[in-house]
């Protein structure tokens, strides 16, 4: 997300950061650049004019023009600016309060609300929660069947919704079944409909005065441009939305709706949709998207990530061995598989800071996933003997193992290359204390994470 | 408006006339005032209409006489008065204006870029009248917004495809739609479908997004509304197979009309735009030709991105016409403007809402007169 917005104003800190002494005229020239950014992501019209004239206005009477590094002053304020517009502080959902709580996805059609919902109900269960999820999308042909599988899928009750009822007498039989089997959350996923279409906006108006709502989440598209705030706007009008989830940000969007929409209802965004899978929901932390906007990575993100797939007894173990030198094909293969639970290298890669200069190098390594897969294949197709002990593997077995992994002769060969180069690697390290102690376990910040 | 059914149809339509005109219980507007010849099918009486009014003749305000054409009609009804209260007419910037200055060209910047028009377009339309006014060829506001609309139709027209779809001489005509998740392309297919049961063809769907859930049943309650064939595979089949089987059912049984529902995806993932490369390949293995339109849709709300969309789409699979949805809203889908000017593909459709007739011919000049349109944000009444 938002790699391309920061191409465009690394661009311009670059030339502000040339400068020894900033006059007001290079921050009004910057700042015209920033304007042009902003709007190419598709941040609403006004949104950006009001950004530009903040920064400009603080940048320009601040100490800038007497600091020693004017040109960071300025990105520091951008920053500052970019934290407050993406709403300040990290806002989790509100589970506490009056049980069971009732949730509400809003949106407009093809926002992505019938896969969020099975998401969140997924993060919440993963949590703790009892959830139960609601179909009252009874317009859209097989919305209902859509929750109904997702559900199977995810083994979380669904509500044995009909196209016949009424979403409203649907929310409230639901909430007595949930009342009765003791859920405790309930996942109200709502048909997709217009802002400008009274009688669908009067429908949810009514669940929300029949049902007591906890939250309504409004549910849009990040590939959304400036007809996103209009929007946003009249679902919050109409229904007091309590919060934002913004999906498909996995893509190339600038997400530009997610600078827009919380400046303009007010409501912070909770979650982001990173993926088609369903465990690709994300909170949203309004500090960290705008580290990344600035092209400072978002370390923070990658550590939870790798925490949240690395199971600390294996890391330990893992460890123990690395130091000696008992590291084996088998672990090799273990490490693979975590890497690829953390999402796509691509999506790693955008987290570390300073990645996005890398990448405009001409020769960079572009990211294999591809790579990643054959290994993994390569190794499953060894026995248990070979994984063991790499020093069996004869040129027959290299045939047997490229014949059953699909790849060639070759492809085995460099993988056993690589894992013989780390193995020598890992040598030299031996004896040299604290290089290879294992993953220390870090406090989370309070959040839904585990 | 229905030029494009020309090509096979002219034959065809001739004897199925009578009968075609009677199931067709909600026919497409410009059905209802057809007069017998085809080829005067192709310029209904009411577009000129709308070319000699296009200030009071408009999507917003179409007034609800009986006879109105515009492909608003139905839309406008429905939600006219809450529309209304969002937008007012470009021409309230222009009111009261006697000569063009820095005060015109903002509001005229901020109307362009708020319609997702994009902000280099912008300035280089913008740029583009600030020259001529400087050399004094301009200096009449109206006349202004006539050369901006007048440049913009030349993105959107410029295309170097054919802009109706052109069948096949024999065999069924094969149409791949894609587009990445939500923007309605499911839903198109149905529309689609139904335009081409009005007019007589035979049509079969085919169920080829394996991946979502319900997807497969999504599209088969579209075929039972329309009461015909949807091919499908399990959940979860490979797309490419269903496609194959389902264009030798097609060939065998003799449709007219093949529509291919692909799965959406985003158009970064490059294993599923890999995929999606597969179906196109399978397709002219079982059909030579096929498919014969790669209907890229997209969503009227998106923004910059949809450029991104398109461009990678086309690289892929060579996209041949687009389908602008959701128009029925308040977005402008002013992007389509620079995808046509980047990659001189036609727009064919819009969707207006989401029952079977809401579909309609892409008309370029009602698109830019809607484009032109601007948010009621202050007192300004809207035009009514």
């Amino acid at each position: 997300m938002f790699e391309n917005l920061t191409d465009r104003l690394e661009g311009v800190f670059k030339r502000l950061r040339g400068h020894g002494i900033l006059t007001e005229e290079n921050i009004q020239e910057a700042m015209g650049e920033v304007r042009m950014a902003l709007l190419e992501a598709d941040v609403n019209f006004k949104v950006a004019k009001d950004f530009v004239a903040t920064v400009t206005r603080k940048a320009v009477g601040q100490e800038v023009a007497q600091s020693l590094a004017p040109g960071q002053q300025v990105i520091k304020v951008v920053h500052e600016e970019l934290v407050a517009l993406l709403g300040g502080n990290t806002e989790l959902i509100r589970l506490d309060g009056r049980q069971p709580v009732t949730i509400m996805m809003a949106g407009l059609q093809g926002s992505g609300k019938t896969t969020t919902s099975g998401k969140l109900a997924k993060m919440l269960r993963d949590k703790g929660r009892r959830p139960y999820l609601v179909p009252a999308d009874i317009y859209r042909p097989a919305a209902i069947e859509q929750l109904r599988i997702l559900g199977e899928r995810l083994d979380i009750p669904v509500h044995p919704s009909t196209g016949e009822t009424k979403p409203v007498d649907i929310c409230r039989q639901a909430l007595a079944v949930a009342e009765t089997k003791n859920y405790d959350t309930l996942i109200i996923d709502t048909a997709g409909r217009l802002h400008v279409d009274e009688a669908l906006m009067n429908e949810l108006k009514e669940i929300q005065s029949a049902i007591h709502l906890s939250e309504v989440l409004f549910v849009a598209d990040a590939m959304t441009g400036q007809d996103a705030v209009t929007v946003a706007d009249k679902f919050n009008q109409d229904l007091e939305i309590t919060g934002v989830i913004l999906t498909k940000m996995e893509g190339d969007a600038r997400g530009g709706a997610a600078l827009s929409i919380k400046n303009v209802t007010g409501k912070p965004i909770k979650f982001v949709g990173m993926g088609e899978g369903l465990d690709a929901l994300e909170i949203f932390h309004p500090d960290r998207a705008a580290s990344r906007i600035l092209g400072m990575g978002d370390v923070l993100t990658l550590i939870e990530k790798a925490e949240a797939v690395v199971d600390q007894k294996k890391a330990d173990k893992l460890a123990q061995k690395l130091k000696k030198s008992q590291f084996s094909l088998e672990d090799f293969l273990e490490q693979i598989q975590q890497i690829k639970k953390m999402g796509s290298l691509q999506q790693i890669l955008g987290m570390i800071p300073g990645i996005n200069k890398l990448k405009q190098l001409k020769d960079a390594p572009q990211p294999d996933e591809k790579e990643l897969v054959k290994t993994e294949a390569i190794i499953c197709s060894m026995t248990l003997k070979e994984r063991r002990n790499h020093q069996i593997i004869s040129s027959g077995r290299r045939q047997r193992i490229a014949d059953g992994s699909g790849t060639t002769v070759m492809d085995v060969n460099r993988v056993l290359k690589s894992y013989t180069a780390m193995l020598k690697m890992m040598k030299k390290m031996r004896g040299k204390p604290g290089l290879v102690s294992g993953m220390k376990r870090r406090k989370l910040p309070k959040g839904l994470r585990k | 408006m229905l030029g494009w059914f020309k090509k096979k149809f002219t034959k065809k339509e001739a004897p199925t006339l009578p009968i075609q005109d009677l199931p067709a219980d909600q026919p497409s507007l410009e059905e209802t005032h057809i007069p017998e010849t085809p080829s005067a099918r192709e310029q209904p009486p009411e577009r000129h209409d709308q070319k000699d009014s296009p200030v009071t003749e408009g999507p917003v305000t179409a007034k609800p006489v009986p006879d109105s054409t515009s492909m608003f009609k139905r839309l406008s009804e429905r939600l006219a008065k809450t529309r209304d209260s969002l937008i007012y007419r470009m021409d309230t910037l222009f009111l009261g204006k006697k000569v063009i200055d820095t005060e015109l060209l903002d509001d005229l910047e901020e109307l362009l870029i708020t319609a997702d028009l994009g902000v280099t377009t912008t300035t280089e339309l913008l740029d583009h009248a600030r020259r001529r006014v400087k050399r004094k060829e301009l200096s009449d506001p109206a006349l202004l917004k006539e050369v901006l609309k007048e440049k913009i139709r030349s993105f959107i027209t410029d295309s170097t495809r054919p802009a109706e779809l052109v069948m096949p001489e024999s065999g069924p005509f094969v149409i791949m739609v894609i587009g990445v998740n939500g923007v309605g392309k499911t839903t198109t297919i149905g529309k689609i479908a139904h335009k081409f049961l009005s007019s007589g063809q035979s049509v079969m769907l085919v169920a080829a997004d394996t991946f979502r859930a319900a997807a497969v049943a999504q599209l088969q309650i579209w075929g039972e509304r329309n009461n015909i064939k949807v091919v499908s595979h399990k959940d979860g089949a490979d797309p490419s197979s269903v496609v194959y089987d389902a264009l030798a059912t097609a060939k065998a049984e003799n449709y007219d009309v093949v529509l291919v529902d692909t799965a959406g995806r985003l158009h970064t993932q490059t294993n599923l735009i890999e995929e999606l490369r597969k179906i196109k390949r399978v397709m002219g293995k079982q059909l030579p030709g096929a498919p014969h339109e790669v209907m890229l849709v997209i969503d009227a709300t998106t923004g910059q991105n949809g450029i991104s969309q398109a461009k990678l789409f086309n690289e892929a699979v060579e996209v041949t016409g687009i389908t602008l949805t959701k128009l029925d809203g308040t977005a402008k889908g002013g992007i389509v403007a620079n995808i046509c000017r980047d990659l001189k593909i036609p727009i064919r459709f819009i969707g207006i809402g989401e029952q079977l007739e809401d579909l309609r011919d892409f008309d370029p000049d009602e698109f830019i007169e809607a484009l032109f349109q601007k948010k009621a944000d202050d007192s300004t009444q809207p035009a009514a």
